[in-house]
């Protein structure tokens, strides 16, 4: 199983631009969808792919399409979430820099898709080298005809602009992003409303990851029901996966959804195994936010059933044993790797992230890198990890944005599977050399 | 201190121009990100009060809007920095790569801790969070540009490097 559809051409020198992309098949779907599909028709093809959102959250996306609403004479948005910020995660980046004009052609066909005539991508401020290389890609497309007014003679109009962020994790939710896009502050908003009825400036909007528009072209190519073929159940398609910690060979991996986790791990066709030899300890498998599992329940699960790269079986056996695909920001740690001290690297991550709206992930996401930090410099005791895990528990499902989860679920799975980490280091502050890291001591363990 | 004192050039006024273009006469609000991050590069490097003030008329908006925005977001310097501003991230798996390794080299090297330019005010190091270059770690960004699966040595040719540019680094 190695169907490619988004990285199929990556490695073609010159893809970057219009001309070599357009000799790889380049904007035949826009040219399918614009001249043989009605708005409606597309919608359609993309439900029937089962295409599911890409950034994280899953959501099918012909579903979220077809939420919409179209009052007359109101103007609706794309806008396309490219703020990847979630540790671990690199695809968006890896396919906009190579691959600039699929997310184009992606952009063009779901906007007419939408019945959108302007759509902005925003991307995190720290891609700003990205920026240009999509600003380039569109002046290409305005030159050719592919955006602009009556786009390859159908009537279709569509102005395409990239705006950047500013630095914010936050603005990666839908709803913070649009505060950010409208300049100010990336305070998620309170849902309902739900951008498709009141998104951009209070118009209609669709928000989807990079992604899942690149997706669209491929399926508009082939059609729903082929990409739906592709892929186990209902984990339908391809999905890109960044592929980072102690393997041999990190980077951007696109695999057809139901490759075993133990072999995309193992295999040299993806992660190539262990770095120097090591033993497999842990995994991240969907980005910072999705709980951590040890090597036996990331191979197999508590069933003892193979492990596969799905949403459905890498959530299998909810939190107890179990995780989730998220955003595929799959990250490897070796056996010398100190769970704690990762885990106080995601704690200081969310609390520098958090937006400071709501008081439990304020305060909480600050509360929870303090006390981690105290096991680190050995000044933690037995009863820290109950007010650990006490606080993480007053966080979730107690804030107005999915942030309050993200901060907490990584600190209720190291304790969940790594409690005797935590244990290990109120016993002996040294005991981070018992652990045997590859890593020299740091300043704040000498602190 | 007046707004007068602070100008975009004829180069910059055309970029302003251009953004403004890209949204509704009425939202034009949504370019305060993008002047941010232009006047941030055309004067010096940071956001004065004055810069601020300056972004303010450009749009028709109270100060305060720019301010409460400028301070929310992490790219934005409220604070002068020196010509090349290393941004070295330190979250995860650039850390299970080494990370703190490499701040402490630069530490060394620079003679300087995180946060102090040098005495020339030729770098700074700031330490962020993930930069989506997990695949590629350790890294840091200077200016629009990142520098991946750093070494020691590699990072003595860079810093030699830009020693002989001597330019400003800039995102925009």
């Amino acid at each position: 199983m190695n169907e490619k559809l988004l990285l199929k051409y990556d490695h073609i020198p010159g893809i970057n631009t219009l001309a070599v992309y357009r000799q790889h098949n380049g904007y035949t779907s826009l040219e399918k969808a614009l001249k043989t599909l009605k708005p409606d028709e597309v919608v359609e093809e993309v439900k029937k792919s089962g295409l599911r959102g890409r950034g994280g959250a899953g959501f099918p996306t012909g579903m979220k399409w077809s939420f919409l609403a179209k009052p007359e004479g109101v103007p609706r948005y794309l806008v396309c979430n490219a703020d990847e910020s979630e540790p671990g995660t690199f695809k968006d980046r890896y396919l906009m820099e190579r691959i600039p004009h699929l997310l184009v052609e992606g952009m063009i066909i779901a906007s007419y898709a939408l019945g959108a005539n302007a759509s902005y991508i925003y991307v995190r401020g720290e891609y700003y080298y990205i920026i240009k290389i999509l600003q380039k890609a569109i002046k290409e497309a305005y030159a050719a005809g592919l955006l602009g007014k009556n786009i390859l003679g159908s009537g279709f109009d569509l102005d395409l602009y990239v705006q950047p962020g500013g630095g914010a994790y936050i603005c990666g939710e839908e709803t913070a992003l649009l505060e950010s896009l409208e300049g100010k502050r990336g305070n998620p908003r309170i849902k309902p409303p739900f951008p498709a009825v009141a998104g951009l400036w209070g118009r209609p909007t669709v928000v989807n990851n990079v992604e899942t528009i690149a997706a669209v072209v491929p399926i508009i190519q082939d059609g729903g029901d082929a990409y739906a073929k592709i892929g186990v159940g209902k984990s339908t398609g391809t999905k890109l996966i960044s592929a980072s910690g102690h393997i041999n060979k990190p980077g951007v991996y696109e695999i057809e959804l139901g490759v075993p986790v133990e072999e995309f791990i193992y295999s040299e066709q993806y992660c190539g195994g262990i770095r120097n030899g090591k033993k497999l300890k842990a995994v991240v498998a969907g980005g910072s936010s999705v709980p951590i599992l040890p090597t036996e329940l990331i191979l197999k699960t508590a069933k003892g059933e193979p492990r596969l790269m799905t949403y459905e079986s890498l959530s299998d056996g909810g939190f107890a044993t179990g995780t989730m695909l998220g955003s595929g920001g799959f990250i490897v740690m070796d056996e010398d790797t100190s769970i704690v001290k990762n885990l106080f690297t995601f704690a200081r991550f969310y609390r520098h992230e958090s937006c400071g709206q709501c008081s439990p992930c304020r305060e909480g996401t600050a509360w929870m890198e303090k006390i981690i930090k105290k096991f680190i410099d050995g000044k933690a005791n037995m009863a820290d990890i109950d007010l650990l895990w006490d606080v993480q528990s007053k966080i979730e499902g107690k804030t107005i944005c999915p942030l309050g989860e993200a901060a907490a679920w990584p600190v209720a799975a190291a304790i969940r599977h790594f409690r005797h980490e935590f244990e290990a280091y109120v016993r002996n502050p040294q005991s981070i050399n018992e652990v045997k890291h590859y890593y020299r001591l740091n300043n704040l363990v000498e602190a | 201190m007046t707004t007068s004192e602070i100008k975009f050039n004829d180069e910059a006024q055309k970029k302003v121009q251009e953004i403004l273009a890209q949204y509704p006469n009425d939202k034009s609000k949504s370019a305060l990100l993008p002047l941010l991050h232009l006047a941030q590069a055309e004067f010096d490097g940071w956001l004065s009060p004055e810069t601020m003030d300056y972004i303010a008329s450009i749009l028709n908006i109270q100060a305060i809007e720019v301010y409460e925005v400028a301070t929310f977001y992490s790219m934005f310097n409220l604070k002068p920095v020196a010509n090349y501003l290393i941004e070295i991230c330190q979250t995860s798996s650039c850390w299970m790569c080494g990370a703190e390794d490499i701040v402490r080299y630069l530490e060394k090297k620079l003679n300087v801790a995180v946060g102090e330019p040098t005495q020339d005010g030729m770098f700074q190091i700031k330490t962020v969070e993930c930069l989506g270059s997990c695949g590629t770690a350790p890294m840091f960004q200077i200016g629009d540009k990142y520098y991946e699966n750093l070494t020691f040595e590699k990072i003595d040719a860079i810093l030699e490097d830009l020693r002989k540019e001597n330019k400003r680094s800039r995102y925009v």
